[in-house]
């Protein structure tokens, strides 16, 4: 069953088409990556996607329903969660009430510092849970944002560029992480330029290149077609 | 029971500073002081601490909308001013008796309240932030200012109220108690202290059980990040109405105790000297701190009272001078600064023990 569709969706600003009739299929359980040059229109799919834009055309579907008129914070509710690519976190908050402001409302109080203190320890920051986030290593910041959207519990997981920044390692580290909850039952949705990354965890890959679907496939299709390669190059010489 | 002491909790947490026995034995005794502090001064001096006071609350709305929001309204008067000529008219047509000024606090609380949340749906729902919001939320108080200003003439009246354009409105009755065996009427004086003295320490506390509860952290969330405040599924805009309306009712609050405090109101409470000097209080002492805001409130008051008696209209300059150079010096205020100063002390202090 596919949970996330998008059907014939156009983006223009002005006269720049920024997001060219995609159609985009999500199968739930699946781990999908998005690629692409640089401009080719990623981040405006994702944020059409969040509905931090509105799209000119078209249409967006989540677990078979049309949330193409609904607000981000709905979108949100009904089960989207995101890891933004600069962290996205509360830096004058400390660590343990970062988490605690993203998971509030989805936990009993009851329980809800035990889960808090779970979930650091899933993140490794349970030293730091003092800190401000602000004074969190690079790393550590992405990781505490991953943590705030995945203390969601959401179906679908949008992931821009979650490892930016991060040494091989914590790279790594990122991606494993990525496939334990995906096993876990949760899609993910994320853009990444990091091709070791995107092998290590994509069921499936998308390519976009101005605007439009330009591949779909395995990281294995995608790399032995020499179109792909050539819009990088390209990229790269242009 | 659980339920009860979890609620108590929260007048402790990360977004107050001050915790643990220390602090609320402090607490305790600055407020016996407070409380015994009329025994040893005169009825005049007491209703000028009691004109301090009236001020705090606006202040203190202030800090919840813009210190832990992240919202500049530089328009909190337009509130102060709408309660205040609110309990003019109202006690003016119905008089004091059965205690009905204590209806028309209300009364005027509510009219506060109502023209917040039409004034705070039109900006926060609009999307409209930062400096556009204080531009607007200015203009409301001026235009208001400009309006009253205009109202001398006899056809300007709501029933017996006349509301007497640049002169202001006056001798409506002061806050009045009914009470068997003879209503008790505060006066600017010793009875008025204790009643402001008893809301300030309510708000106040109420002020920091709200801010470290689920609304105070999705409200500083929404300061630090609105983006991602959205993207934990918080409608953010109805969190920042929320605090915009409840700091408009503090607001309001000040203006009806100054009302019937002195008796009169004028189109000036919400002009621009009026508009501007609460932003100089709360970013003086802190802005983010309930505490810090009450304290550098209270401090930046008296000593513009002093520097008023002394300077005339020098201590206006003064009080820019003061804006600018914690703006430079000590961005997150004064008191916070020293209060992070001393916490820093103290741990030092422990460390080499």
């Amino acid at each position: 069953m596919a949970i996330l569709q998008t059907r014939a969706l156009n983006k223009r600003f002005g006269g720049l088409h920024v997001t060219n009739n995609v159609d985009l299929s999500l199968e739930a359980g699946e781990v999908h990556c998005l690629i692409g040059p640089n401009g080719a229109g990623k981040s405006t799919l994702f944020r059409l996607i969040l509905g931090e834009h509105s799209p000119s055309s078209g249409q967006i579907l989540f677990a078979g329903e049309d949330i193409t008129a609904l607000k981000s914070f709905q979108r949100i509710r009904r089960g989207m969660s995101v890891k933004f690519q600069v962290p996205g976190i509360f830096k004058a908050l400390g660590v343990r009430q970062n988490l605690e402001t993203a998971m509030q409302h989805h936990y009993p109080a009851a329980s809800l510092h035990e889960e808090i203190d779970r979930l650091l320890e899933f993140l490794k920051l349970t030293g730091e849970a003092r800190q401000l986030a602000g004074n969190l290593s690079h790393g550590q910041k992405q990781w505490l944002e991953i943590g705030m959207a995945i203390s969601l519990k959401p179906k679908l997981l949008l992931l821009d560029e979650p490892t930016a920044g991060m040494s091989p390692d914590e790279t790594y580290a990122t991606g494993e992480m990525v496939r334990r909850l995906n096993a876990d039952g949760m899609t993910v949705l994320a853009v990444e330029h990091d091709m070791a990354f995107v092998r290590q965890v994509a069921d499936k890959v998308t390519v976009l290149h101005l605007g439009q679907v330009f591949a779909q496939g395995s990281i294995d299709d995608i790399v032995a077609d020499e179109r792909v390669a050539a819009i990088y190059l390209g990229q790269a010489h242009g | 029971m659980n339920a009860l002491s979890r609620f108590f909790a929260r007048l402790e947490g990360p977004q107050t500073i001050g915790r643990g026995p220390v602090f609320w034995t402090g607490f305790l005794i600055v407020l016996a002081g407070a409380c015994a502090y009329p025994m040893f001064s005169d009825g005049y001096t007491v209703g000028n601490t009691v004109y301090f006071f009236t001020w705090v609350f606006m202040a203190l709305g202030l800090s919840l909308i813009w210190g832990y929001g992240g919202s500049l309204s530089f328009g909190q008067t337009a509130f102060f001013g709408i309660a205040g000529y609110s309990y003019g008219v109202l006690t003016l047509n119905f008089g004091a008796a059965y205690g009905f000024t204590l209806v028309a606090v209300v009364i005027a609380l509510v009219i506060a309240a109502l023209a917040a949340l039409l004034l705070g749906y039109f900006l926060f729902f609009g999307r409209i932030s930062g400096v556009f919001l204080g531009i607007v939320t200015l203009s409301v108080t001026l235009v208001l200012e400009r309006f009253m200003a205009q109202t001398a003439g006899p056809e300007w009246a709501i029933g017996k109220a006349r509301l007497n354009g640049f002169n202001g409105m006056s001798n409506m009755p002061p806050l009045t108690i009914p009470w068997p065996g003879g209503d008790i009427v505060l006066y600017p004086d010793v009875q008025l202290y204790y009643v402001v003295l008893g809301l300030l320490v309510l708000v106040y506390l109420g002020l920091r059980i709200l801010v470290n509860s689920a609304f105070g952290n999705v409200l500083v969330a929404i300061r630090e990040n609105p983006e991602r405040a959205e993207m934990l599924g918080y409608d953010i805009r109805k969190f920042q109405l929320g605090a915009f309306v409840i700091g408009a009712v503090l607001a309001g609050l000040s203006g009806v105790l100054y009302t019937s405090w002195g008796q009169y109101i004028t189109p000036s409470s919400m002009g621009m000297t009026a508009a501007a000097l609460p932003i100089v209080w709360v970013a003086v002492g802190g802005r983010s701190d309930l505490t810090a805001t009450l304290i550098g409130t209270l401090v930046v008051l008296a000593a513009f009272q002093a520097l008023t008696i002394h300077g005339a209209q020098y201590a206006l300059v003064v009080m820019g001078f003061l804006l600018v150079l914690t703006v430079l010096l000590a961005p997150r205020g004064i008191i916070l600064a020293l209060a992070g100063f001393l916490g820093r002390l103290g741990k030092s202090k422990r460390g080499d023990a």
